[in-house]
């Protein structure tokens, strides 16, 4: 008779040997580093260029992030149509994203179609032309856009939490409005351009089934531009308010409110941090978490209510974000505290703390899966200047960790009074 | 080519299996054959809300997540309007944890009235998230119900009013579970570093012993052909007016479906694609617009949306977009054009089959259409459409008689305040 009550037998995760594939790397004749990663099944790739031109490197609100939205809407050649259809045909998706510190362009393609596809993206690198009209439109529908996010509680609140904790003029702190779209103007993204993108060294990443010349395509289309300078670091000193809680009203018949908690935390590079992964993981990291078994599971305040460090390279923060019924926005906001409180004043028990381990270590081994997973982690390491040791140092602390050194990190971290709290209905 | 092995147990339940060692993981999906169109018209919601029961403890196993979380694994699960699906994803040394675990739940549930009390309330929760406290998001619950008469595509998975959930009684999870909960109604897949054998070893030892269940026989009503222009008028507080339009648009194993999903590709697969070049570019008519389709199994429906650009008349808009679908019921599209949708498509389909968790599911979907080798013959069916059959089903599809309408107006006094950035 089969026994269904007792689980079958498992290898515990802290027992397994996790392996990140090693990166190759080589250099461009201009001096411009590339790491690959070539592996997977599927005839794909992903290829990745790094500027240093996140809005970290702005000199006004918004610069950066029209910059590298533009980037692919016209060069002298090539009007922006012409530009999208080109990459369309091939079936490659081109992308671009600018985050604080970086700006990216990335191009997700079959491995057969480099050779058409690499020459205009370096016509873009070094030949874009931000056309008037283009800008005009981006404004024009970027304003629209805003206003509709304007009215959701969620959106308001994700920008306010990030002002209170760093400050309105800090990169981590500003965000988008009219007036900063109206303010913008051709030669202020001409000049970003040429400062950050056309003269400043870049990275590129790539990874998936890679041609066999992709060194030399690389070198063809990418190694002969002129590269002056690397970007210098800025500093930027955070602001945050002096005022803690805040209750707002955005929409009067909201039935909802959005529910934000933050407080600063360090960066990667301090030695509690892998370890106060383990202790957000416990808090509110997934679906196991406290803050899920407490205030959706057992209570059903909201569909779901997370907590997680910011993706930060120089300062972070820790929050906690949720949607949670109009009427109980306070005792969620209350229970969020209590959480902290108990895993101040009471070790973590051994069971709970295993599960948490291993749970960690498994998504860790499914996050090892595939060619892009694996470049994602090697980005990270590379790009936030960590120690090529950092994904097994950060396996190790995981499965060392003790209970007593998770209630030392809750007693420094989870301390209500540094936490800034923000209701938006 | 997706290679796959299959099986049956003696009680009916489907098993599949994908085999590949070059990943570490092992997946294991679970596809009941019950989705919102299986619904009592009074009691909407009801597979979407069961399918959160389902995490709530079965018969032997008071919690599903926490065993699985201890095997490093972790799981999810969602709702369509055909179908509910169940997956998680662990080291493959730990997958019979994952047997162990769906065979319990499909064996029956724990039916405890707490976690209905509060998977109603979570519900209610995300009824207002996604639907309530968001401009524009009630459109599909007018649209659906404009689009359809009588078939149960007409309300959404969500449920057509937080009421439905509200009323849901433990008798009513017990009757929808021996209902659609059994092998008979099942499909098990596994995929990753596995091998068949284990995999029929494992199926034999937790499912075999389940009870078959009454295989569940659907009988829908048959949406009538629609014989006129629909329209419907809204106004709400939100900062721009948009327009939708929709057309009832073929099944899924029809050959108009693959020429539906070309035509939304053409129209607005890209920053190259006519929808957006001709109205958002050239004429700016609109600041954003998209034209895609549900994929549903019966016959679904073909949808453009946008945002008009303030000034712009609703009816201006409305023009507009109807001479795009003239020119492309009048005029044979390019063979370039054609050809870089089909690319599109190759390329999408390839980077879909990089993960197992896809393939997984994939297998599983077209397994409940009726033949798991469909997945192999997808991109040869999309080669094979040409021009002349664009044009054809594009006359078919943008008929206007075919057409449904919703002009959704900005209250006036809500568009002028729009644009303020710091809300007080």
């Amino acid at each position: 008779m089969l026994n269904r009550t007792t689980a079958p037998p498992i290898k515990d995760a802290i027992d397994f040997n996790l392996q990140l594939k090693p990166y190759q790397k080589f250099t461009l004749d201009n001096g411009i580093e590339v790491y690959a990663v070539d592996a997977g099944a599927e005839e794909v790739m992903q290829l990745e260029w790094v500027f240093f031109a996140g809005n970290w490197y702005e000199e006004q609100n918004m610069v950066a992030a029209t910059t590298n939205y533009l980037l692919k809407n016209g060069t002298s050649g090539k009007t922006a149509f012409e530009v999208n259809e080109h990459f369309e045909y091939y079936g490659a998706y081109l992308n671009r994203a600018c985050y604080n510190e970086t700006a990216t362009l990335s191009l997700h393609c079959l491995s057969k179609h480099t050779a058409e596809l690499l020459p205009v993206v370096s016509e873009i690198i070094t030949d874009a032309v931000f056309p008037e009209d283009e800008l005009h439109l981006y404004k024009q529908n970027n304003k629209q856009r805003l206003s509709v996010s304007l009215k959701k509680s969620e959106f308001v609140a994700g920008r306010l939490i990030d002002e209170y904790v760093f400050g309105i003029d800090h990169p981590y702190g500003k965000y988008s409005s009219a007036v900063a779209y109206d303010a913008l103007n051709r030669p202020l993204l001409q000049s970003f351009y040429s400062k950050y993108y056309q003269q400043s060294k870049y990275i590129i990443f790539i990874a998936g089934k890679l041609p066999k010349d992709i060194a030399a395509q690389l070198n063809t289309n990418f190694g002969q531009m002129t590269i002056s300078k690397t970007a210098a670091d800025k500093f930027h000193v955070i602001k945050p308010a002096a005022e803690k809680k805040y209750r707002i009203i955005n929409e009067s018949d909201g039935v909802q409110g959005s529910i934000r908690m933050g407080r600063l935390f360090p960066n990667r590079h301090h030695p509690d941090f892998t370890k106060a992964t383990v202790l957000n993981n416990i808090f509110g990291g997934f679906f196991g978490s406290r803050l899920m078994s407490n205030i959706r599971e057992d209570k059903g305040y909201t569909y779901g209510i997370h907590s997680y460090i910011l993706n930060h390279q120089h300062e972070s923060a820790w929050m906690v974000s949720t949607e949670a019924g109009r009427d109980v926005c306070e005792p969620t906001i209350q229970e969020v505290y209590k959480e902290m409180d108990i895993l101040r004043n009471k070790p973590v028990k051994k069971d709970e703390l295993l599960l948490v381990k291993n749970y960690m270590l498994g998504s860790t081994l499914g996050d090892l899966d595939g060619p892009f997973h694996i470049i994602g982690k090697w980005k990270n390491i590379i790009l936030n200047g960590l120690p090529e040791t950092y994904f097994y140092d950060a396996v190790a602390a995981i499965k060392s960790v003790s209970a007593k050194e998770l209630q030392e990190l809750a007693n420094k971290y989870f301390t209500a009074a540094d936490f800034y709290e923000l209701v938006v209905i | 080519m997706i290679q796959f092995d299959k099986f049956t147990l003696p009680n009916g339940l489907r098993v599949l299996v994908h085999e590949d060692s070059s990943t570490p993981m092992a997946v294991v999906n679970v596809m009941y054959d019950v989705g919102a169109r299986d619904e009592d018209p009074a009691k909407t919601g009801f597979a979407h809300l069961f399918e959160h029961l389902m995490f709530g403890g079965s018969v032997n196993i008071p919690s599903y997540d926490e065993p699985l979380q201890v095997a490093g694994g972790e799981n999810n699960a969602y709702t369509t309007n055909d179908l509910t699906n169940y997956y998680c994803q662990l080291p493959a040394e730990n997958i019979e944890t994952a047997f162990w675990l769906e065979s319990d739940r499909m064996l029956s549930l724990a039916f405890s009235k707490k976690s209905l009390e509060v998977q109603r309330k979570v519900v209610m929760e995300e009824f207002k998230e996604h639907y309530i406290n968001k401009p524009y998001g009630d459109v599909w619950f007018k649209m659906r119900e404009l689009v359809y008469t009588v078939h149960p595509y007409r309300w959404q998975t969500i449920g057509k009013e937080l009421s439905h959930i509200e009323k849901a009684t433990i008798n009513d999870v017990k009757k929808f579970f021996f209902k659609h909960y059994c092998p008979a109604n099942a499909i098990l897949v596994v995929a990753g570093n596995t091998t068949t054998a284990q995999v029929k070893e494992l199926a034999e030892k937790w499912f075999a012993n389940i009870p078959a269940g009454e295989k569940y026989q659907r009988h829908l009503p048959t949406e009538p052909k629609q014989t006129a222009p629909r329209k419907a008028i809204v106004k709400s507080n939100v900062p721009l007016d948009a327009l939708y339009k929709c057309w009832h648009m073929s099944d899924r194993l029809d050959d108009g479906y693959y020429a539906a999903e070309l035509i939304t590709d053409i129209l607005s697969g890209g920053g190259s694609s006519r929808l957006y070049q001709s109205l958002v570019k050239e004429q700016q008519l609109f600041s954003n617009i998209d034209c895609y389709h549900f994929g549903s199994t019966d016959a679904g429906i073909l949808t453009i949306e946008g945002k008009l650009v303030r000034g712009i008349s609703m009816e201006t808009a409305d023009r507009a977009v109807e001479l795009e679908m003239e020119k492309i019921k009048d005029t044979l599209i390019e063979e370039k054009e054609l050809q870089k949708v089909k690319n599109k498509t190759e390329s999408a389909l390839a980077f879909e089959d990089m993960s197992i968790m896809n393939r997984a599911s994939s297998l599983a979907n077209y397994e409940l259409l009726g033949n798991a080798g469909l997945i192999n013959e997808e991109l040869t069916k999309y080669h094979s459409i040409t021009r002349e059959d664009i044009r054809r089903y594009a006359r078919q599809i943008f008929d206007v008689n075919n057409c449904s309408t919703l002009y959704y107006y900005a209250e006036a006094d809500h568009a002028a305040g729009a644009g303020t950035d710091h809300p007080q």
